[in-house]
């Protein structure tokens, strides 16, 4: 296989000391599209923002992000941010972060596009305008002079996106790129995606909680929980029939289109970074859990060709939803009542 | 019979119009004759097209807003002007969790602080007990005390979005208006996040507008579902109605591009042509300029919503009349 665009290698970031990535080792490589999926706060937009030097200084932050032999955390940061939205261009989970309030549309892609491509003028104007067609926002000549205010939520994403692309990157990441869009208008954006990808072989990470897009749009996809990486591989066998019982509880809590039925939670809560629990960190909420789970924490090892997976019981026959939990009493009612 | 706990009469918006620097300013008919109604204790799901004016009925909905036509009585009374202490009471029982969270939040202020802050304005409780109310509402949406400390900005997206859901259900409401409150979740926090509010409808009769592009949890959550296109509504009736047998065209394609994990091949609905331009809204049906089933009329005539006996409403030419419907 051709050496890695990207290579991220025991990445660790701790925030005042509570650990937020613990040990990510991950390689995207030229034109592949590469997944990340998990609990909300298991670190995955942390592992970008880390790989990026976007992360504020408190932040403590250790490993290395390959980018042709280079380390972006040991290069001098002017460099790192011509990465930024050259090499690597980034779309953030919240639009209202990436976008300034008080600038308009024009002003905010012309920067990008004077920046990473060199244009100028009516140069500008008319990749501007393309770029906004692209991602499908209707008028876009007009639209150019709103003011992210007077978007709605899904348009200000396409903006992002627009912005993200205009750098023609070789890697694209995308955090949450399209969850405020309607489906219709979400399969354009992945179909634009896939485009990029084919034409320009843009590789592409896409961080989603939504496990279909994930499923239609990704080679590889890898399932982050607690700060790690505990389950990686091909997408189809993934999540055809997962290896690690956090992506088997992933897997039943989604909710179908054909009943109203109660949706399975996985029971109880994430570990408190500060005090993690010895052994697996899923192992408190793990219907499979036995002794082995309390020794050393699980590795991410190789279990069949092409797939990895941190279980210390890697035999488990996941095939099957584990039984269901007994129904939790809602507490929150009470909580808020 | 009791009265609903909002109303809505053909009420419209329209944002833009004047001068810039640039040129003349298109009007945009945000939200463009909608009639709705949410009775007490139950959940009305709003899905369609990005830019279809689902927020901005949202916040025409509880107040926020003032509709350029049309009215919203809630609780069978008009709503009263916003700023105005009758809407300020009114208010603690009408709650909202707005689509961006981080724009809903205070980047200076520790978010449990924020979570108790609607019991602070309006004056319940003392500061003790406010705070342990805050802590108990984050922990109803799995979040630690710890968390509750941190400022916005030090939070992951999908734990900002649950300090808004519990921002809004502190005050105990009667209405809460939800704007995509479960996107930025994992699936297993989703379904927690859920079951929650299914929990609050069943023990205290909470009624939602629960936006979401996610038509799955809409299933789950929703009773009824209205489907927005250009601003108006071209689909209303009950959720598994509408999700399993969709009429309107627009909504078949929503529901044929629904992704799911497993499903490997989508056999998606392609919708020919643009996404719609909401400044230039097409003569006829909104919809005709992409829609599969087109007819010359549909170019010219615009269709009215209207309900079949069963109480499924679908305005569209090229949907069965009720009438041959029935028979
Ligand atoms: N600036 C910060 N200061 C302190 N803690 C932080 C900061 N940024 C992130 N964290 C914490 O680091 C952890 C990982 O956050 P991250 O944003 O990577 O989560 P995520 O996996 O992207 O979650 P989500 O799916 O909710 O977006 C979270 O627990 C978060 O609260
Ligand atoms: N303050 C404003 N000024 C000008 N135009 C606005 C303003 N607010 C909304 N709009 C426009 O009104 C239309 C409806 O916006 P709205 O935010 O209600 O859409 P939405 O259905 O919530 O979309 P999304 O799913 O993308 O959030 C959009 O075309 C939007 O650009
Ligand atoms: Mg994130
Ligand atoms: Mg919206």
């Amino acid at each position: 296989m051709a050496a890695p665009l990207v290579r991220i290698e025991g990445l660790t970031v701790a925030f005042d000391g509570a650990p937020a990535v613990r040990g990510v080792d991950l390689a995207v490589h030229p034109g592949e599209a590469v997944g990340i999926v998990g609990e909300s706060g298991s670190g995955k937009s942390v592992t970008w923002l880390a790989a990026l030097r976007l992360l504020p200084a408190k932040a403590a932050v250790a490993g290395r992000v390959l980018l042709d032999g280079r380390d972006l955390l040991a290069l001098p940061l002017p460099e790192v941010e011509a990465v930024r939205g050259g090499r690597i261009g980034m779309i953030f989970q919240d639009p209202a972060s990436a976008l300034n309030p008080v600038l308009r549309i024009r002003r905010q892609l012309g920067e990008v596009l004077a920046r990473h491509r060199g244009l100028s003028g009516a140069a500008i104007a008319a990749e501007a305008r393309r770029l906004l067609d692209l991602v499908g926002i209707p008028d876009a000549a007009r639209r150019l002079d709103s003011y992210p205010h007077e978007m709605s939520g899904g348009q200000n994403q396409r903006v992002m996106i627009a912005m993200a692309i205009a750098g023609q990157p070789d890697l694209l990441v995308a955090d949450e790129p399209t969850t405020a869009l309607d489906v219709t208008i979400q399969a354009q954006i992945l179909d634009l995606l896939a485009a990029l990808r084919r034409e320009l072989g843009m590789a592409l990470v896409l961080i989603s909680h939504d496990l279909g897009v994930v499923a239609e749009t990704c080679d590889r996809v890898a399932v982050m929980y607690a700060g790690r990486v505990v389950e990686m591989g091909p997408a189809e066998p993934l999540f055809d029939a997962p290896r690690h019982p956090y992506t088997r509880g992933l897997l039943d809590a989604l909710p179908t289109l054909d009943a109203a039925e109660r949706l399975v939670a996985i029971p109880g809560v994430v570990p408190d970074p500060r005090a993690m629990p010895p052994g697996c960190a899923f192992a408190p909420r793990c219907a499979h859990a036995a002794p082995v789970c309390l020794g050393a924490e699980p590795a991410l090892r190789a279990t069949l060709p092409g797939r990895w997976s941190a279980c210390a019981r890697p035999d488990l026959d996941l095939a099957a939803p584990p039984p269901r939990p007994p129904a939790t009493p809602a507490p929150a009612a009470e909580a808020v009542a | 019979m009791t009265a609903p706990a909002l109303d809505l009469r053909a009420v419209a918006r329209a944002y833009g119009g004047g001068r810039t620097l640039f040129g003349a300013r298109p009007v945009v008919r945000a939200v463009d004759g909608v009639t709705l109604a949410l009775p007490q204790g139950r959940t009305l799901g709003i899905v369609g097209e990005s830019g279809s004016g689902k927020s901005t009925l949202g916040r025409l909905a509880l107040g926020l807003e003032t509709p350029d036509a049309g009215h919203v009585t809630a609780f069978g009374a008009p709503m009263p002007a916003p700023g105005t202490p009758a809407w300020r009471a009114l208010r603690r029982r009408m709650q909202m969790v707005f689509q961006d969270p981080l724009g809903a939040l205070d980047r200076r202020i520790p978010v449990a602080d924020q979570v108790a802050e609607p019991l602070a304005i309006h004056g319940i409780g003392a500061p003790a007990e406010r705070r342990a109310r805050a802590l108990d509402a984050l922990a109803a949406v799995g979040l630690s005390a710890a968390q509750g400390g941190r400022y916005p900005h030090e939070l992951s997206g999908g734990q900002r979005q649950r300090v808004v859901i519990a921002r809004a259900l502190i005050t105990d409401p009667d209405v809460l208006v939800c704007d995509e409150p479960v996107s930025a979740l994992d699936v297993s926090i989703q379904a927690q996040v859920v079951n929650l509010l299914i929990d609050l409808k069943a023990a205290r009769g909470l009624a939602m507008v629960f936006i979401s592009h996610d038509l799955r949890v809409v299933r789950q959550i929703a009773d009824r579902v209205a489907v927005m296109y250009l601003g108006r509504i071209v689909e209303e009736g009950a959720a598994e109605a509408v999700l399993r047998d969709p009429r309107h065209p627009y909504t078949r394609a929503l529901v044929s591009a629904a992704p799911a994990p497993g499903r490997h091949r989508r056999e998606r609905v392609i919708l020919s042509g643009e996404p719609p331009n909401p400044a230039a809204r097409p003569a006829g049906c909104a919809f005709h300029p992409r829609c599969p089933v087109a007819v010359a009329r549909c170019r010219s005539e615009a269709p009215a919503l209207e309900p079949a006996p069963d109480g499924h409403a679908t305005a569209c030419h090229r949907v069965t009349p009720a009438a041959e419907r029935a028979a």
